[in-house]
């Protein structure tokens, strides 16, 4: 088990746990997404291979209305 | 005749009208007043996904990024490192380079600063961005952002939102005037009528949300900032006649009865 901040709410993941997991747990499309990991953009090629640990922010951004 | 055409940053656009996002009761009158409106380009935001609810609809599954070109934007931003930031995210979403920058300085009046502005565009240039910079009417510092690498300026015509059309026209002249990238309208814009006066001084461009979604009729208001756009356009490249402070008789008088 793992606590992680997910777009600034705390939420407890299993360990073992990649990027492309939670995407897939919230069923995100990750063409449409980009992805900040403790600051860090994470490039998608990564999403499978960058697990998550204990403290960890992550912050799935996209794209909305705006002027 | 030569072939009007609209580029930016190597970009050709068969629009003049660039059409912000914001603002719309829901996607489905955004997609339609984005259609009526002819803009082949459009502004959007960047901002954190809402997790809990996983069928709230998302801005591309109406407007396809494929079809028209997204221009990310750092409303909302205050600081050069909250854009770089957002563009940086913008970025790694879909490899958008061309983007538009905005770095606002207060929160009553939306007005750009420039300071962070033009610190931002450098960097952003330096990574290899193409950097339409939302900018005060101020001449000179127009100038320097086109010399740190702008590939747009775009001088608010009034605060955004406003509505109140161009307020400092002589600033604006002289800004198309000196540019050699094209010059956008960006903000302030309230009706149609305000976006004919910007094209036909010589813009390249204006940049429309708020004179559209708050319209009450957005998807119409839409059509007719495209109908404005082209009529300014066109005025500005037939020449307008020379105004004359006296009557002068349009029927000849020879033959009169």
């Amino acid at each position: 088990m793992a606590k992680i901040q997910l777009n600034g709410k705390k939420i407890t993941i299993r360990s073992k746990v990649s990027i492309r997991d939670i995407l897939k747990k919230y069923k995100l499309d990750n063409k449409k997404v980009a992805i900040e990991l403790n600051g860090t953009i994470i490039a998608k090629d990564n999403f499978k291979k960058k697990y998550l640990k204990n403290n960890d922010k992550l912050e799935i951004v996209h794209f909305i209305g705006g002027g | 005749m030569k072939k009007d055409i609209f580029k930016v940053a190597n970009l050709k656009l068969k629009s003049r009208l660039i059409v912000g996002t914001g603002k719309y009761k829901n996607f489905k009158e955004t997609a339609l007043a984005i259609k009526s409106s002819g803009a082949d380009m459009v502004t959007v935001a960047v901002r954190r996904i809402n997790i809990l609810d996983k069928k709230k609809p998302i801005l591309t599954d109406y407007l396809d990024p494929k079809k028209i070109t997204y221009l990310p934007n750092t409303a909302g931003c205050f600081s050069s490192s909250e854009a770089l930031r957002t563009l940086r995210l913008a970025r790694e979403m879909g490899g958008w380079k061309l983007v538009k920058l905005e770095v606002l300085g207060d929160k009553k009046t939306l007005y750009p600063n420039m300071t962070e502005t033009l610190k931002s565009t450098k960097v952003l240039v330096k990574e290899g961005f193409k950097v339409m910079v939302y900018c005060t009417d101020n001449p000179l510092l127009a100038k320097k952002l086109e010399d740190v690498g702008a590939s747009a300026i775009m001088p608010l015509a009034s605060p955004i939102g406003s509505g109140l059309g161009i307020q400092k026209k002589i600033n604006i002249l002289r800004i198309i005037k000196q540019s050699k990238v094209p010059v956008i309208i960006d903000a302030g814009i309230g009706t149609a009528s305000d976006a004919v006066i910007a094209m036909e001084m010589g813009c390249d461009g204006v940049l429309i949300n708020s004179a559209i979604a708050n319209s009450k009729k957005p998807i119409l208001m839409a059509e007719s900032f495209k109908n404005a756009v082209i009529a300014g356009r066109d005025a500005f490249l037939a020449g307008r006649m020379k105004k004359n402070y006296q009557a002068i008789p349009s029927s000849p008088n020879k033959g009169l009865i």
